[in-house]
């Protein structure tokens, strides 16, 4: 694909086929029944919040995008690429869809600017130099190019996440999926990063959601997915579903959160 | 209005460290009644051994005479050692070609003293110890270059020892770690495989596995066929080393968090880079203590070897020993033997905790 991903010609081109797509997707724990029929369709540059109460599935659907979750019935189809037991397609879809999660899992015996260079490298096989180069762009973008050469252990939390998300960037994701990445954060961090997010939203990225922050879902999102008991109960605009829920459990939720 | 006035805050002084001798003393030695009686009977066991320690072993002795000189001296005979320093720390090398084994040790330390440094850690590294041992091997085997040939079964002492324990250790590890991987395979055959290897070995005395391969694992080879004892004993010793390597190794593995291997796959990485990249440099850096522990342990095993007719430089000491001329200064001969063993231990052991400080990417 070589059209450029921020132009509005790419994310408005209504005969591109979604970008994600789940149709009809279950998944059990043993016999715990955690995701049941999920249907989702994502197109490109749409921002999804997800959110429900804790249990109800929402990680767990997300890091089946990825396949760090295995789905065990429906079918998952990334960027044209279908989830299946073959290493080969997950590599792929792995490489085209970044993930931040709560507690940043940066590699802590990599500098910085390593950890964001490792997938290039290994995975892309870019030169190693063009990849430092691509790395210090994205540092700069996250506010944080002068600790490239510190360790993980030597930032603070906030700082963490942002070299996360600088990391997913540097493979090109096609997508980002975000599991609460703020929930780890003291109060005074999560300005910082949810800042980048929205940035990054601005800039045309695909987007997923896990969060609680819903001052960033009402500023950012397309759509608001609420998900309770591992089934999607509401799809709706942001300022639908904050000022009109239509289900019993997505108002219960609003009321014990707002 | 009222200006707040600022809330005035005490700022205490560091206490003073009243230190000098006699409060030191104070408060290491004599903090309570029961502390000064320890204190005090250390003292006397001190005073009622060091003192004839150290005119048996410096004033009394002697250090280089001959064995009729020793028998009317009160004290330390270290002449034991000079006088046969050759047989005990090369054993029945041939007369006259001393030097081959000597050059292959001081070959052999040098290359390890130089490979300590983290930044030669680099692809020549390789080719320099490849063309090392290449000559280590012709220095003690002989054969060319005007060389006569000295049989495995001619080496001994020092070299033995270190060859065995060397080989052990650097053969060992790599095995190790691939065992501790195979038994967390998610394949059953390599699982079960590498479970029964670990377990069954680790079931086992070294002394067994030694018996093993010298008495028992011929009489399954087909006739005329020979293995080298020294090769048999160094494959036991390293099948040995790595069993116990690889329970260490695995405890690492199982120490590092999920979210490593999760933030790995999520960028695409395979199972090998993900190893390769980011697990195993963690987990084997988290078990440097006990693989250290392990190591230490097999370079004193080599002593073991002793009971396949293999001798080792404890073996030849003990041969001296023998000597109706130097019986009776076991003493003394064992001391050194001690000393030997405990400056390569002691420099294994520092260097160990050297790399986990370099490796320290922490606060």
């Amino acid at each position: 694909m070589t059209m450029d991903k921020n132009t509005a010609a790419y994310c408005s081109d209504p005969t591109a086929p979604p970008i994600i797509e789940i149709r009809n997707m279950h998944k059990w724990y043993g016999d715990f029944h955690v995701l049941s029929d999920i249907n989702l369709k994502v197109k490109r540059c749409e921002k999804i919040v997800i959110c429900g109460p804790s249990g109800s599935g929402k990680s767990t659907m997300i890091r089946c995008i990825n396949r760090l979750e295995e789905h065990q019935q429906g079918q998952i189809i990334v960027n044209g690429t279908e989830l299946t037991r073959d290493i080969k397609n997950i590599e792929t879809v792995r490489a085209e869809v970044g993930m931040v999660f709560q507690h940043f899992n940066l590699f802590p015996h990599l500098t910085i600017m390593e950890n964001l260079t490792l997938g290039p490298i290994w995975v892309r096989k870019t030169p190693k130099k063009q990849a430092e180069e691509a790395a210090m762009m994205y540092l700069e973008k996250v506010h944080i190019a002068e600790q490239a050469h510190k360790f993980p252990g030597q930032l603070s939390g906030g700082q963490q996440q942002r070299v996360a998300i600088a990391r997913s960037l540097c493979m090109a994701p096609e997508v980002m999926l975000f599991d609460e990445p703020t929930s780890a954060l003291d109060p005074e961090m999560i300005k910082e990063v949810l800042d980048v997010m929205v940035d990054l939203a601005s800039e045309g990225m695909t987007m997923l959601v896990v969060t609680h922050e819903m001052g960033f879902a009402e500023k950012v999102a397309d759509r608001v997915i609420f998900m309770d008991d591992g089934q999607i109960v509401e799809e709706n605009t942001p300022h639908e579903f904050f000022r009109n829920p239509q289900h019993e459990r997505s108002k219960l939720f609003l009321s014990q959160i707002l | 209005m009222s200006t707040p006035t600022q809330p005035t805050r005490e700022y205490l002084a560091a206490p003073v460290h009243k230190d000098g001798a006699v409060a030191w003393l104070r408060k290491n030695l004599f903090s309570s009644w029961f502390n000064s009686v320890l204190t005090v009977l250390t003292m006397l066991a001190l005073l009622y051994t060091i003192p004839p320690l150290i005119k048996w072993a410096f004033i009394d002795s002697v250090w280089n005479t001959s064995a009729e000189v020793c028998r009317d001296i009160d004290g330390a005979c270290w002449s034991i050692i000079p006088r046969n320093i050759k047989f005990i720390l090369l054993g029945f090398f041939p007369e006259g070609q001393e030097w081959r084994p000597i050059l292959a040790m001081i070959l052999l330390l040098g290359l390890v003293i130089y490979s300590k440094e983290r930044h030669r850690w680099k692809k020549a590294l390789l080719w320099y110890w490849l063309v090392g041992l290449i000559v280590m091997g012709t220095l003690m085997y002989g054969g060319v270059f005007g060389m006569p040939v000295v049989e495995t079964g001619q080496w001994s002492g020092l070299p033995l020892t270190m060859m065995l324990s060397f080989f052990g250790m650097v053969c060992a590890y790599p095995l190790g770690v691939v065992l501790a991987l195979g038994r967390r395979s998610k394949m059953p055959a390599i699982r079960t495989l590498c479970v029964v290897y670990i377990e069954m070995i680790r079931g086992v005395p070294l002394i067994s596995l030694l018996f093993m391969s010298s008495i028992m694992f011929p009489l399954f080879l087909p006739d005329g066929m020979t293995i080298d004892k020294v090769l048999r004993a160094q494959v036991a010793i390293i099948l040995f080393t790595a069993a116990y390597i690889a329970e260490v190794v695995r405890g690492g593995l199982q120490a590092m968090p999920k979210g490593q291997y999760e933030a790995a796959d999520s960028l695409g990485l395979n199972y090998r880079q993900t190893m390769r990249l980011i697990i195993l440099p963690q987990a084997l850096k988290i078990v440097i203590p006990p693989t250290v522990g392990i190591l230490l342990s097999a370079f004193k095993d080599t002593s073991l070897v002793v009971i396949i007719a293999l001798y080792d430089v404890l073996k030849t000491t003990k041969v001296t020993l023998q000597n109706p001329n130097w019986t009776g200064y076991s003493t003394e001969a064992y001391i050194f033997l001690a000393v030997l063993y405990f400056i390569f231990c002691y420099a294994m052991s520092s260097y160990s905790r050297r790399l986990e400080r370099e490796l320290h990417t922490g606060h």
